[in-house]
């Protein structure tokens, strides 16, 4: 079912965000491509640990992977993000109606 | 009342909302800490929340139900983390089962409320920390589809008048 999978694919995400490492590596290719090595020199861990962070962000859809020569280059996925902005985006509608109804009851008891 | 601000942190996935009231920070805490005011603002549109067990106190369980236009149920459960009355909550917020137990313990989202004097009104800041998206999503499900409805019928009855 699509909206099963929606859901999956949204878990990714939220796993995939749970990790100050890869929400600064998911910064930094956002603005500009760059290769997994560069990234690598970039944290106290080695280039295996960062691979692990890169696919992890990969699988939730937040980046993508480009060949360039021997090089694997690393770019964020901006719609991806906006996903999560229209998920907030809801919430602040939901708050918005909850705090309307609490104002009705707060009325009513003056 | 007034919405002061929205703020989302994507990155964080939290969401920021804070409103005033002009009511007194007493009677504000009230519709948290009295399930029977709780639950005629707690669900989304259309989807009004029941809460069968409600313990108001640090270390606290809730369950709760919300019920849908079609007698569809689904269930909840809060776990309260902390309270300082009248000025401070501290809930996690999980989807439970049919049996009304929690899903998952673990799929849950925090939620910390709040609660200023503003004035003679009170400020009210919710912080939402999203952990599942699931829950999330579901929720929202709940609230728009419903929500959009209503606003068509609300639509539909201005044009009749």
């Amino acid at each position: 079912m699509v909206v099963d999978s929606g859901v999956a694919d949204a878990d990714r995400v939220f796993h995939a965000l749970a990790d100050a490492t890869r929400r600064d590596i998911l910064t930094r290719v956002i603005r500009s491509g760059m290769s997994v090595s560069e990234l690598a020199r970039l944290y106290p861990m080695s280039f295996a640990a960062v691979q692990k962070h890169v696919v992890v962000l990969e699988r939730a859809a937040l980046v993508s992977k480009t060949r360039r020569g021997r090089e694997q280059i690393v770019r964020g996925e901006v719609e991806a993000l906006r996903r999560v902005a229209r998920l907030l985006d809801g919430y602040e509608r939901l708050w918005r109606h909850r705090a309307a109804a609490i104002e009705e009851i707060l009325e009513e008891e003056q | 009342m007034t919405v002061i601000s929205s703020t989302k942190d994507v990155g964080a996935l939290t969401l920021t909302f804070v409103a005033e009231f002009a009511a007194p920070v007493d009677r504000v805490w009230q519709v948290w800490a009295d399930p029977r005011k709780l639950e005629r603002w707690w669900g989304p549109p259309t989807w009004p929340a029941t809460f069968d067990r409600y313990d108001f106190k640090p270390g606290g369980a809730v369950r709760y139900h919300m019920t849908g236009p079609d007698g569809t149920k689904a269930r909840g459960w809060w776990a309260i983390t902390d309270i300082d009355e009248p000025s401070r909550l501290e809930f996690d917020d999980g989807f439970a089962g049919d049996d009304g137990e929690p899903v998952d313990p673990e799929d849950v989202g925090h939620v910390v409320v709040t609660l200023e004097a503003a004035g003679p009104g009170t400020r009210m800041t919710t912080v939402n920390v999203f952990r599942s998206a699931e829950q999330m999503e579901r929720l929202l499900e709940m609230g728009q589809e419903e929500g959009m409805r209503q606003a068509m019928g609300q639509i539909d009855a201005i044009l009749a008048d």
